[in-house]
């Protein structure tokens, strides 16, 4: 087998690498719908219609998005510079405990500087989190991968020490959760009706930023050529630590950010169940951006659709709700593979 | 009686690129044949064929007049044939004895015999001179050294055609000596040789004949005893490419001056003490084996290391150490050893590449923010006609151009701020001799326009056509340079093995 | 502190130690082959809770157990063998792959297992390896329990340390998997398949981390619960690093580890008064963390690791 690069891809074979990797994953799980005894057809048709059948179920789909779009852009921004930053959750919970410890009642200030200074807390968490394994990368060439991911697991026991313990709400009847977000600092729903918050806005326009800041800046330019080929860009004058460390900052606060939406916007306050695993399926929906950040946002959208539409599927045809998460972890690594046949031409002879 | 070897109309495409174009050569036992071409001719190719990397799209190969089985590295092994390849395949933290007997038994036996193997490795050893202590890990060798176990690699399957891909490139010239004597005591126990080279006076002393190979086809076969440099030279090329010649120029005001440079680490890489000035109008080349502290020279220069003791001045003001960016700024054209690996950033597109050097400067990013596209585009669309980039544009991506294109991109970002040094690392390494000829004449312009020049390369035919003054680099020590054609080349090369002047005399 | 020393001399705590361990030897051992051939396997977390789920079902289902541990294995490498074709045959990053094999293998083992056991709520169990005392050893005073009275599986995990350093040190194939680990192409110019040699150990190794899983829910406990690996993968990953990638020192590292946790149950139970109990469970972690730092400098990693290899590929 011999594989070689195609000379030009066009926009149209680059743009469809993930739409065919979606059908891939779908043909997959269809196989399980099967075994399941469900009609392929008929599952299909109850997930979309639980995801976009109402106007409540589209709240909740775009609602749902939200936190994935901020893990999304982590992980896209932080694969850019080959910094595999797999530690998003436990980075979202950082960003939840800040929000929780600057925003239960320590500091109260009007809503629109309220609002502000918490999401800029709970970012300098995220980031200060992915601060350890980035600079154990970049002095001592520790894998980032592992520390991220040994993170997740230590962050989330401190999370349940504190709400269990010294943060835990007298109020809450016995539950481990911790006390309230204050009014001034929780996001104002976006419709009279449904759980859809302003954090939507925010998760937007980080995506735009993003964009902006990859395609038409010196740091994105730097980013990109980090990632791409971190000894040439050394040896053009780009300070290859300093703009993965910047890189990992600003990844690991995004992540942040979508602990201090979910704690601020959605729940109200922070409990051990606060992300399903957001962190991990912000890769899923990077990969199938292609690492682009504006297209984090359809593919964000894509995904929580997967998973409110397959609740519904699988309360009515009985198939365990499992299969949304094996269509992610498919999706991943059909989009892998299709990208792979988009850019290049495998022939089976040498 | 068959030829040991023949190929038979083979030919090999990589997309349009006809590689090797129907080739049809013999090979006889105890002959060493030279193949000859020019860098992109095909020779490597055609030996990756016969080895099993690739499949011949037509054609066939035969060895004593059998068939050999296309694509299978394992049939041409077995049918005897040994490769010593151009970067050594080797794996350093194994032992010698480790990589010589991969592969020679069978997979699945149970334990390795290693004491058998051990003795005729040795005995091989002796009796072809490879003097090399089997039980020793592989990095701790020479350049040379491993070469050596290379060769006995081949020697230990038995092969009965040896195929040595380019061996004099990271030799000295003592040690290249020393593998023509091995080559023949070890065609004269009957092993068939297969010589790839591009350096005529290599061929022209070691073969029996010699085959030439130009873009792919094979343009002519002759015995070494009936032909000449001169003739081979044109035979390789086609037309006759001149290389431009030096003229003699009066070197200006002192531009770069090392005193006493040291970088830490007492390694053959580190630097030691060196101590050069380098002139206006004026070339001057570092000879010396890979791996002997030029690299760590060019990074010094370059301004990726910031550690070093010692002065390094550029038009009388300090290095900014440490910063490439402010190097450049201040006069300083950087052409790196490696164009892959640190000259471009393949995925990016021609603009972004062109405008790398100096993204952070005010007309290219308002404020080190916004990239100002439109000036980095109409200055990437002038480069790209003043330095003849063939490629599709400003907006193509970097990877896809050609060798001599990708260097003259390199050489476009560097040159075009007319710098006062230029620091030229391998720059024409691996090129075909249009391009070299391309990229030694701007080189020679920079010379005349009054810039000073920095011309570190292993090809000492390069070093003695192109420099003024010769210095040669040896365990991070530096000698005097002295004007080019004051040594001899056998002085040079006893210098770059690492003896001084004065032990020679002596 | 004399309370630590209590708990250090009490053979129910080294027997506790050689229980525990036996996952992770498996699973860095089974790390440690497919890195010797230059291949980092993420999948490793997904994988051996493939091998847990597969090989507790199939006992459930009426198997006997060894031949659950041999499904498991099999599990195992098939996963492996995945892994191989999107690393070693398509060259595709490592990192993200891996992560995508532990997503797919850890969701679609849930999935299975919710399928053929719909309505459980309190977890079923089977009959796990029972403890296999060695006639005369185990009658020895306080090391007749710790070493000698072991389930069959624990005496496998660490037959199969020295085993797998002869393999990779004495015999010609180890001799291919650590040069395909080390440069590939040397592996190629001998006449020996690199592809097949890294994509058998990816699938031998892969094989090893199942078993682990299965150790798990066949021999340590006697069901499959949803999260319980909790990140014994990461942690083997971690030690194979801290091993420096030499099978005797990952045996070390898992005594180690496991002695750790042996430990902190002992620790919760006398001290769990004054410091909080998620304190002791997040030791590991902190732990493979210090771990991969302290080997930072000191380790010879194998040079071709996450180098993909591509036959005839023009340089």
């Amino acid at each position: 087998m011999i594989i070689e690069p195609r000379p030009s891809v066009s926009i149209l074979r680059a743009g469809l690498a993930p739409v065919w990797a979606i059908l891939f994953a779908m043909a997959l799980c269809a196989v399980l719908i099967a075994w399941a005894g469900g009609s392929v057809l008929t599952a299909y048709g109850l997930l979309f219609k639980g995801a976009f059948g109402s106007a409540f179920a589209i709240n909740e789909t775009l609602t749902r998005s939200i936190p994935l779009i901020f893990t999304g852009l982590a992980a896209s921004i932080a694969f850019r510079a080959k910094f595999y930053n797999i530690g998003a959750e436990g980075q979202l919970y950082a960003g939840a405990l800040a929000a929780t410890f600057f925003g239960t009642g320590l500091v109260t200030l009007p809503p629109f500087l309220m609002i502000p200074f918490l999401v800029i807390m709970g970012a300098l968490a995220g980031g200060l989190l992915l601060l350890v394994p980035v600079l154990l990368k970049t002095k001592l060439k520790v894998d980032e991968v592992v520390t991220t991911l040994l993170l997740n697991f230590i962050v989330l026991l401190v999370v349940g020490y504190l709400i269990e313990g010294p943060w835990k709400d007298p109020m809450s009847l016995g539950w481990p959760q911790a006390a309230s977000i204050i009014d001034e600092g929780v996001l104002p729903p976006l419709l009279a009706k449904g759980r859809l918050h302003a954090g939507l806005i925010l998760a937007l326009a980080m995506a735009v930023l993003m964009w902006v800041m990859i395609r038409f800046t010196v740091q994105g330019y730097e980013i990109r050529a980090v990632g791409n080929n971190a000894k040439a860009a050394e040896f053009s004058g780009i300070k290859v630590n300093r703009t993965v460390i910047m890189t990992a900052m600003i990844s690991g606060g995004l992540a942040g950010m979508a602990g201090v939406s979910e704690t601020a916007g959605l729940k109200g306050y922070l409990t051990l169940d606060l992300s399903p695993g957001f962190g991990y399926t912000g890769i899923a929906v990077a990969m199938l951006a292609q690492l682009n950040p504006l297209a984090v946002v359809p593919a964000a959208i894509f995904l929580s659709a997967v998973y409110v539409g397959s609740d519904a599927m699988s309360r009515a045809i009985n198939i365990p709700t499992y299969i949304a998460d094996v269509l992610v972890g498919v999706s991943v690594l059909a989009v892998l593979c299709s990208v792979m046949f988009s850019q290049y031409k495998v022939r089976l002879r040498a | 009686m068959h030829p040991v070897l023949e190929f038979r109309g083979v030919t090999k495409r990589f997309g349009t690129l006809t590689a090797n174009d129907a080739v049809s050569l013999t090979l006889d036992k105890g002959e060493v044949l030279a193949l000859l071409g020019e860098n992109g001719a095909g020779k490597t190719t055609l030996m990756n064929i016969l080895f099993g990397h690739y499949q011949a799209d037509e054609g066939e190969i035969l060895v004593d007049g059998n068939v050999l089985e296309p694509g299978s590295t394992q049939a041409a092994i077995t049918a005897g044939v040994g490769v010593v390849h151009q970067h050594f395949t080797l794996a350093g933290n194994l032992t010698v004895l480790e990589n010589t007997t991969l592969g020679t038994e069978s997979l699945w036996s149970w334990r390795q015999d290693n004491k058998g193997a051990r003795e005729k490795l040795v005995s091989l050893a002796e009796s072809y001179g490879l003097a090399v202590d089997p039980d020793a890990q592989v990095s701790d060798l020479s350049i040379g050294e491993q070469q050596r176990v290379e060769i006995l690699k081949a020697l230990y399957r038995d092969a009965r055609i040896l195929i040595l891909d380019e061996p004099t490139a990271v030799l000295t010239p003592q040690e290249a000596e020393r593998l023509f004597a091995t080559l023949k005591s070890v065609s004269q126990s009957g092993l068939a040789v297969i010589f790839i080279s591009h350096k005529l006076h290599e061929i022209m002393a070691i073969s029996d004949r010699v085959a030439v190979l130009r873009r792919g086809a094979l343009v002519g076969t002759v015995a070494t005893g009936e032909t000449d440099s001169a003739k081979l030279a044109e035979l390789m090329v086609g037309q006759v490419v001149k290389r431009p010649e030096l003229v003699p120029l009066d070197a200006g005001k002192p531009i770069l001056e090392l005193g006493g440079v040291s970088t830490p680490g007492d390694g053959a890489t580190s630097l030691h003490d060196v101590s050069l000035t380098i002139h206006a109008h004026e070339i001057v080349g570092i000879a010396g084996v890979a791996g002997n502290g030029q690299g760590r020279l060019a990074d010094v220069l370059s301004g990726l290391i910031g550690g070093f003791s010692g002065s390094v001045k550029i038009n009388g003001a300090p290095l900014a150490a440490g910063s490439p960016r402010d190097v450049v700024a201040s006069g300083v054209g950087r052409i790196p050893e490696d164009r892959h690996a640190r000259g471009v950033v393949g995925d990016m597109e021609i603009w972004e590449n062109l405008a790398s050097e100096d993204l952070r400067a005010p007309e290219l990013s308002r404020g080190a923010v916004f990239i100002n596209k439109a000036f980095g585009v109409s200055r990437a669309e002038q480069q790209i006609q003043e330095f003849d980039i063939r490629c599709e544009g400003p907006f193509a991506e970097t990877k896809l151009l050609s060798g001599g294109n990708m260097q003259k991109l390199i050489l476009a970002r560097a040159l075009s701020g007319q710098p006062s040094f230029i620091l030229a690392n391998q720059p024409v390494r691996g090129l075909d001799e249009g391009a070299i000829a391309y990229v030694q004449s701007q080189l020679l312009n920079a010379r005349k326009r009054g810039a000073a020049i920095l011309l570190i390369s292993e090809d000492l035919d390069e070093l003695m056509a192109l420099t003024d003054r010769l210095a040669v680099m040896s365990h991070g020590r530096l000698s005097e340079a002295l004007p080019t054609g004051s040594r001899t080349i056998a002085e040079i090369g006893l210098m770059m093995a690492g003896q001084s002047a004065e032990q020679q005399v002596a | 502190m004399s309370d630590l020393i209590d708990i250090l001399l009490t053979a129910g705590f080294w027997a506790a130690t050689i229980r525990i361990v036996s996952p992770l030897i498996f699973g860095t051992l089974g790390e440690l082959i497919c890195e010797r051939a230059g291949v980092l396997n993420l999948g490793i977390e997904g994988i051996m809770t493939v091998g847990a789920m597969s090989g507790w079902m199939w006992v459930y289902q009426g198997g006997d157990l060894w031949g659950g541990v041999l499904f498991a294995a099999g599990m195992g490498a098939l996963f492996g063998l995945l892994h191989a074709i999107f690393t070693v045959h398509l060259g595709l990053s490592q990192h993200v792959t891996g992560i995508g094999i532990t997503l797919f293998a850890s969701s679609l083992s849930y999935f299975v297992f919710r399928m053929l056991l719909p309505s459980a709520t309190t977890p079923p169990k089977i009959v796990p390896f029972q403890s296999l005392s060695i006639p005369r050893l185990s009658d020895l005073p306080w090391l007749g329990e710790a070493l000698f009275s072991q389930s069959a599986l624990t005496y496998l995990a660490i037959l199969c340390v020295p085993a797998v350093w002869y393999v990779l040190f004495r015999t010609p194939v180890g001799l291919a998997v650590r040069m395909a680990g080390e440069n590939p192409v040397a592996v190629e110019a001998q006449g020996i398949n690199v592809l097949a040699v890294r994509t058998g150990a990816v699938m031998v190794g892969s094989a090893f981390m199942a078993v682990g899983g299965a150790f798990i829910t066949m021999s340590w406990f006697d069901a499959f619960y949803f999260g319980m690996i909790n990140g014994r993968g990461w942690i083997c990953v971690a030690l194979v690093i801290f091993a420096s990638w030499q099978p005797g020192r990952a045996l070390l590292g898992a005594l180690l580890f496991a002695g750790l946790e042996a430990l902190q149950v002992r620790a919760q139970q006398s001290a769990g008064a004054f410091i909080p109990y998620q304190f002791f469970l997040m030791l590991p972690y902190v732990m493979s963390i210090l771990a991969m730092i302290f080997m930072a400098h000191k380790t010879k990693y194998p040079q071709a690791l996450l180098v993909p290899f591509r036959r005839g590929e023009r340089v």
